[in-house]
């Protein structure tokens, strides 16, 4: 028995040495996933872009932006005067919180009146709030420990001298499905189009299939077309029972339009599409091109701010992160679900899309041939 | 995709219409790929052909519509029923009359009785028909066949050859590529290709006389264990044992009867036909690999 088991792994051990693309995955996969979770993830998230609305100039002020300064938990902005810029910032994307500090705070707090500080979050993205919201407290009461000094020094006992405000925009009770399940439709569109496509285009090649359609006059193009058509109405099935869940189900907010969102749903779904089609022309198996789906996904999954704060990761793995389709995607759907992104906003991510989109498709119309062997 | 081969074909081949050419040759001898030019599967690196006066490199579309193409390896979809995979092929050459042409291909070709069973599911005589329904069925003036009756059982093979002998009574030309010699023998003429290079043409009777081979058939006790002895005499291309007689050929009668006299006592040895065989390996001998395989 023992001899015919050996028969067995030896040949087995045999064929697995003739794939090395198999091989190679299988001490890749390990590699990738130790570098993204040893290095890029991390979730107490540094360096998040704080923006400063200081309407005071006052010592306390720019004492307390020089304390947020040393936390090293932001990258500090400051405007000044004008009145709804850190909102906007906020709303752009550009900024992740924004600290205001009120006109006649410093002559509040030397009153004793315990002025307020508004701090606003984009709780789009609940997960990085929660440590950099305890980092400005804990900066503030730093600060003004190091100034209320002399007649101010009573001000030290009793309440705290402010009252720190907190405001999650988006999201006012941080609840972290309201930032996942817009995420999801981009992983989930990910999944189904990029591995279903590539593998349908393999199949072909595989089972024999795809040298008769060659023999017959259909043109590349129009191979391409009529097997993608199909799994894009899929993907649009798709799209409407995770917004459905998504609206009814988990109650996610929706403020912004849902033709937007059709549209960059629309344009994703492409890019997944070609990305699809451009593996099916790499690979050689339908394995292949389901490992190759894989290594797409779960960077994916991990990189694109889906599961993980993006601004946390270092920023080699932000740069990967701005490859990936999803990252764009999931920006976009959280901007116009959440936040009520509008037309021009739109732009920047979905040119992107549409950069990858063209990138994608010239290679799959090169790599794919009329021609077998 | 990864396997590099290089082939050189330097075929030139006339067939009128109405007739089945054979196209024989050994492994690897560039038969498919040949195949594969005419159909437009392939373009030639270097060089350039002609079908129906269409350029090779060029025309390939307009080739296409002219040609049907059985592969070697069943290439319809399993999970389709025959009357689907059918319609498919229908609506991609966008045949009109689809419905009824669909019909009439599989009243023809027999297969209505299982018109709704999964391709898949059939054996191996009712896919070769079915691929050989899907390449006819848009009316080809040429149809390839790539090696079609390989594992066939010889009632089916037999009722494949008779459609395609019916087909080619329509004005069909067509070319097959074979390996089997009893296939070969159902042409009208054959093709001899090795490495590339055409080395016989004609009906089989034009190339087995021009082989110039002689054969003998010898009978008697243990003939048939002589073979790899009488192979090493001068003046014996070959020597192979048919059952129990024993079956020697070579390029001299006169030679070849000098050859067989030390056994002559106890085996009777009469003259006989060369077969297309003898031919072949004859040819395949004289031959030199050309073809450089990459694997």
């Amino acid at each position: 028995m023992w001899e015919r088991i050996g028969a067995m792994i030896f040949k087995e051990v045999r064929q697995m040495a003739r794939d090395p693309s198999t091989i190679a995955m299988m001490f890749f996969f390990p590699i990738i996933q130790l570098v993204i979770f040893g290095y890029a993830i991390n979730n107490d998230p540094r360096h998040l872009p704080l923006v400063v609305e200081a309407n005071d100039n006052s010592a306390f002020s720019r004492s307390i932006v020089s304390a947020l300064r040393t936390t090293g938990y932001f990258d500090i902005t400051e405007v000044a005067g004008s009145y709804g810029a850190a909102d906007r910032m906020i709303s752009e994307g550009k900024a992740q919180f924004a600290l205001t500090i009120p006109t006649d705070f410093a002559r509040r707090l030397v009153r004793g009146e315990r002025p307020q500080l508004l701090l606003t979050a984009d709780a789009t993205d609940p997960a990085s709030t929660g440590p950099a919201v305890a980092a400005v407290n804990e900066a503030v009461a730093q600060a003004l420990a190091r100034d209320l000094i002399g007649p101010l020094a009573g001000r030290q006992q009793g309440p705290p001298p402010i009252d720190l405000v907190l405001h999650r925009s988006y999201n006012p009770e941080g609840i972290t499905s309201h930032n996942t399940v817009p995420g999801l439709l981009a992983i989930i569109l990910s999944m189904t189009m990029v591995a279903l496509t590539s593998m349908s285009v393999t199949r072909e090649t595989e089972q024999g299939t795809m040298e008769n359609l060659l023999a017959t006059p259909l043109r590349p193009v129009e191979v391409m077309v009529g097997k993608i058509v199909p799994y894009f109405l899929l993907g649009f099935v798709q799209v409407c029972v995770v917004l459905g869940f998504a609206i009814v189900v988990f109650e996610v907010p929706f403020v912004g339009s849902l033709g937007l969102l059709l549209a960059v749903t629309l344009l994703f779904t492409l890019v997944s599409l070609a990305l699809g089609f451009t593996i099916s022309t790499l690979v050689e198996s339908q394995v292949q091109s389901m490992m190759a789906s894989m290594l797409y996904l779960m960077p994916s999954i991990l990189l694109s701010g889906f599961a993980f704060p993006y601004r946390g990761m270092p920023v080699w793995a932000q740069w990967l992160a701005e490859l990936l389709p999803p990252t764009h995607y999931i920006r976009l759907v959280r901007g116009i679900m959440l936040k009520g992104w509008e037309w021009p906003l739109v732009l920047p991510e979905s040119g992107k899309l549409v950069l990858m989109l063209l990138v994608l498709g010239i290679i799959a119309v090169r790599r794919y041939r009329d021609t077998v062997a | 995709m990864s396997e590099s081969l290089a082939i050189a074909v330097h075929v030139d081949l006339t067939v009128m219409p109405g007739r089945i050419c054979g196209f024989l040759g050994p492994n690897g001898s560039g038969k498919t790929t040949t195949l594969r030019m005419i159909c437009g599967l392939l373009i030639p690196d270097a060089g350039e052909g002609e079908v129906l006066g269409l350029d090779l490199a060029n025309q390939r579309r307009a080739i296409k519509h002219q040609i049907g193409y059985m592969t070697q390896k069943f290439g319809l979809f399993s999970d389709l029923s025959i009357a689907e995979n059918l319609e498919f092929i229908a609506r991609v050459y966008r045949l009109d009359r689809r419905r009824e042409r669909v019909a009439d291909t599989l009243e023809k070709l027999g297969l209505m009785s299982r018109a709704d069973q999964l391709a898949g599911k059939l054996s191996g005589g009712w896919k070769q028909r079915l691929a050989l329904a899907a390449a006819v069925m848009h009316e080809p003036k040429i149809l390839l066949l790539d090696e079609p009756t390989a594992g066939v059982d010889p009632q089916a093979r037999r009722e494949f050859w008779d459609q395609i002998h019916a087909l080619a009574a329509e004005g069909m030309t067509v070319l097959v590529s074979t390996h089997y010699m009893d296939e070969a023998e159902r042409c009208h003429e054959i093709a001899y290709i090795a490495y590339g290079v055409m080395l016989a043409r004609g009906t089989i009777h034009e190339v087995i006389a021009r082989s110039g081979l002689s054969a003998l058939q010898g009978e008697g006790p243990g003939a048939d264990r002589l073979a790899a002895e009488i192979e090493q005499q001068p003046g014996v291309a070959m020597a192979a044992p048919f059952g129990t007689p024993l079956h020697v050929c070579g390029p001299d009668p006169a030679a070849l009867r000098a050859a067989v006299q030390p056994w002559a006592d106890r085996i009777r040895f009469t003259p006989a036909e060369p077969s297309l065989e003898d031919v072949f390996i004859h040819l395949m001998r004289g031959a030199t690999d050309n073809s450089v395989e990459a694997r």
